[in-house]
């Protein structure tokens, strides 16, 4: 598939100016930063919009140092509305520039999913490709921060059914980096799931490497006993299930999703087809979502493969409860391990 | 000021009644079918009256020569015979609906013709006449509403967007279209860009025409909201929206709101000219309330007769955005009956072209369903499009069952 391409060599942010070392020890917050930085740098039409991105740096520092470096009309602290940040940003595209929206917590996305759903994903088929609308709306999402309601809910699946969207879902300060670049350099609306508990969690980041392409999903551990699907927050919790399941002598191979729309499933046919076992992992509810998408495509590529149903291990279908609850409501190791073992056992 | 022990007349509802009855029109004004709406009140802006007599208003004086009144005159009658015959092809079955302009040719002709190649244009679904002066053929409008597509129209080379139905979306696309006008440095003199966006008296009360307006304040946007208040939105009337006249919301925002006659072509050229020319040179935005009337129903699938009376139609029909135009024309010898004949004659072409054009109309075939999704193709939608493509294809007749 055709993905943005980066210019590596006019990346800036951490590691590549001055004298700097090319690999840095990053938290996924600072890389997201740092990646928000180089493609302002390199295109001007760039600019960030949200509530509090400008002179705080948004609530989670994400945009922090942006608006003093590129100024007010690049760093917008716009007013206090959803449909406004996602509605203007689209006549902010049409007028040629690459609006990134910060939409402050995943459960304050919904004001805006009329312009998503009505403008955003339909103007380029509406106008038989006239139009593109290349704008980037940040979501930070997910639970396990002990946060108040609304503020830890995983909605991706509403934008995964949007035809038009594209959806990606970042696990990592590396991919962090690298794909919000990419999806600022995409001429298609993309949805960018960031994984908020997972923001202060650092990874060696080589920022002259070469970056994965952003619609591909990737075997993040190989294995050959079961196959463990997650994305964003949850990657490193189906990491942590399978380094605890080496002491009952299971190699699972965990894969981590990166792009939820499109999906792309072929590793994880592949990898199917020879562990024979798969289950998959999202903090989302389980009800007409992302991981009913996966099974059902796996189910339809891997019938014969398949040695035991596929399983899901998620959010139960509830509203996000009240945080004192979320450790029973999210998808930790043991329920990883619990599902593996049933699959096994089938 | 009355003191807090004198009772207000709100304090003597009923329990259980609405308390916000204070829009609503009395038994005696729907008995006779005229409501308070078909005044504009003492703030309309008016330069040529329903009689058709030319009259000044201090702040928007406006040079209008023969030749530029014909041509309004000639531009309102061509696009209203585009709109009759549209709804007369509805109704024969050539197409699916037809959302008609009746009534409103002065408000979309006015400010169509107020803009100039640069200023940028963002519709609802009813601006034919605005999309006539933007240089868009009234047979691109057909695809929408016979169902070959969603809006044929280049909106890059034409400066008009593409139509919005969802009520109210476009305010905001519009907002952040002129503030990149702003952000590009294109505002500032008079040779500067500005942006119109188009909306009706039920979209008032959305969201996003709120927050349209609320970010157009804040960041200076070069944007003329300009709401046709035709007092239906569908079955709904104005006083269903609003407890106050829609223009005197601008104030609440911070910018000037005006209310022109709607059915003026000459006070809604000279309004929009002043408001776009306003925001071109940094003074936006601006809100216009074209005070008009929508004489036809809300849609070919509706059916005013069941909640307006035909009174209320009549009394309309004396303020005809057209008529006036004529017989101010005549009277003042600006134009003779070789003139009207002319226009006449070439209405009546336009009704041919665009009756013929419609009926030909080729329907696109099963892959349009799958055409530009993504600027950038998702491996997945090819593989099913490639799959019910191959499946199409297989019946014998080539799919064409």
């Amino acid at each position: 598939m055709a993905a943005p391409t980066i210019n590596r060599e006019h990346t800036g942010g951490a590691g590549a100016t001055g004298d700097r070392p090319a690999t840095q020890t990053v938290t996924l917050a600072k890389a997201l930063n740092s990646g928000l930085r180089a493609a302002m740098e390199r295109d001007p039409r760039v600019i960030v919009m949200g509530e509090d991105v400008g002179r705080l740096g948004g609530v989670f520092r994400i945009t922090d140092g942006l608006q003093k470096d590129f100024g007010e009309q690049r760093v917008l602290d716009t007013p206090l509305a959803e449909s406004g940040i996602i509605g203007t940003a689209i006549g902010l595209a049409l007028r040629g520039y690459r609006p990134v929206c910060e939409i402050q917590f995943d459960g304050f996305v919904f004001p805006g999913f009329d312009q998503m759903v009505s403008q955003l994903a339909k103007l380029h088929y509406r106008s038989q490709g006239k139009l593109k609308v290349p704008v980037v709306v940040r979501v930070p999402h997910g639970g396990g921060i002990g946060a108040v309601e609304h503020h830890s809910e995983s909605p991706e699946s509403y934008f995964a059914h949007t035809a038009g969207l594209k959806v990606v879902a970042c696990a990592n300060a590396v991919d962090a980096y690298w794909m919000i670049q990419q999806a600022i350099a995409c001429d298609d609306p993309v949805m960018f799931f960031e994984p908020k508990r997972r923001y202060w969690e650092k990874a060696e980041l080589d920022t002259t490497a070469e970056p994965d392409p952003l619609f591909q999903s990737r075997v993040v551990r190989p294995g050959s006993t079961a196959t463990v699907v997650a994305y964003g927050p949850m990657v490193k919790t189906a990491l942590d299930a399978a380094t605890a399941a080496e002491d009952d002598g299971h190699a699972i191979e965990v894969i981590d999703l990166r792009t939820l729309s499109p999906l792309d499933l072929e590793p994880v046919f592949d990898s199917v087809r020879r562990t024979g076992h798969l289950v998959v992992v999202s903090e989302a509810s389980a009800e007409a979502s992302l991981t009913s998408e996966v099974a059902a495509r796996v189910q339809q590529e891997c019938f014969y493969s398949l040695e035991a149903p596929v399983l899901r291990v998620t959010g139960f279908d509830t509203p996000y409860p009240p945080s004192k609850c979320e450790e029973d409501f999210l998808p930790d190791l043991d329920r990883i391990l619990d599902a593996v073992d049933r699959s096994l056992a089938y | 000021m009355s003191s807090p022990d004198t009772p207000q007349p709100r304090d003597v509802v009923p329990v259980g009644a609405p308390t916000a009855t204070a829009a609503k029109p009395t038994a005696e004004q729907v008995i006779a079918g005229l409501r308070a709406t078909t005044e504009g009140g003492e703030d309309l802006v008016q330069l040529l009256t329903p009689e058709g007599e030319r009259i000044e208003h201090p702040a928007f004086a406006i040079e209008a020569t023969a030749e530029d009144l014909c041509a309004l005159y000639r531009d309102m009658v061509l696009i209203r015979r585009a709109d009759r015959e549209a709804n007369a092809l509805q109704r024969q079955g050539q197409l699916g609906i037809w959302v008609p302009l009746l009534g409103q040719e002065a408000a979309q002709i006015g400010a169509g013709r107020a803009m100039r190649p640069q200023d940028m244009a963002f519709p609802s679904y009813r601006e034919h006449g605005v999309a006539w002066c933007r240089g868009v053929d009234p047979t691109e409008l057909l695809g929408i509403f016979r169902g070959t597509d969603h809006g044929s129209w280049d909106p890059v080379a034409t400066n008009f967007h593409l139509y919005t139905i969802v009520i109210g979306n476009q305010c905001l696309n519009a907002a952040g279209y002129a503030m990149g006008q702003r952000f590009d440095g294109k505002v500032g003199d008079e040779n500067g860009e500005a942006t119109i966006v188009f909306f009706g008296d039920g979209a008032t009360s959305q969201g996003d025409v709120h927050e349209g307006m609320v970010w157009a304040a804040v960041y200076d946007a070069p944007l003329v909201f300009y709401c046709q208040n035709n007092q239906w939105a569908i079955s709904e009337p104005l006083e269903r929206q609003t407890r106050v006249p829609l223009y005197q919301r601008a104030r609440g925002y911070g910018f000037p709101g005006i209310r022109v006659d709607g059915n003026d072509v000459l006070a809604c050229l000279a309004v929009t000219r002043w408001a776009l020319d306003e925001c071109r040179t940094g003074n936006g935005p601006v809100l216009i309330e074209a005070f008009t009337y929508r004489m036809d129903a809300h849609t070919t699938s509706d059916d005013p007769t069941r909640y307006r009376l035909a009174d209320e139609l009549e009394l309309w029909k004396l303020k005809d955005p057209i008529e006036r135009v004529r017989v101010h024309l005549v009277r003042e010898g600006m134009a003779d009956q070789s003139f009207f004949d002319a226009i006449q004659a070439e209405s009546d072409e336009l009704a041919t072209r665009f009756r013929d054009y419609c009926i030909n109309m080729p329907s696109p075939g099963p892959e349009r369903i799958f055409a530009n999704v993504y600027a950038e193709e998702s491996p997945p939608l090819a593989a099913q499009r490639d799959e019910f493509l191959a499946y199409h294809a297989s019946f014998a007749d080539g799919g064409d069952h």
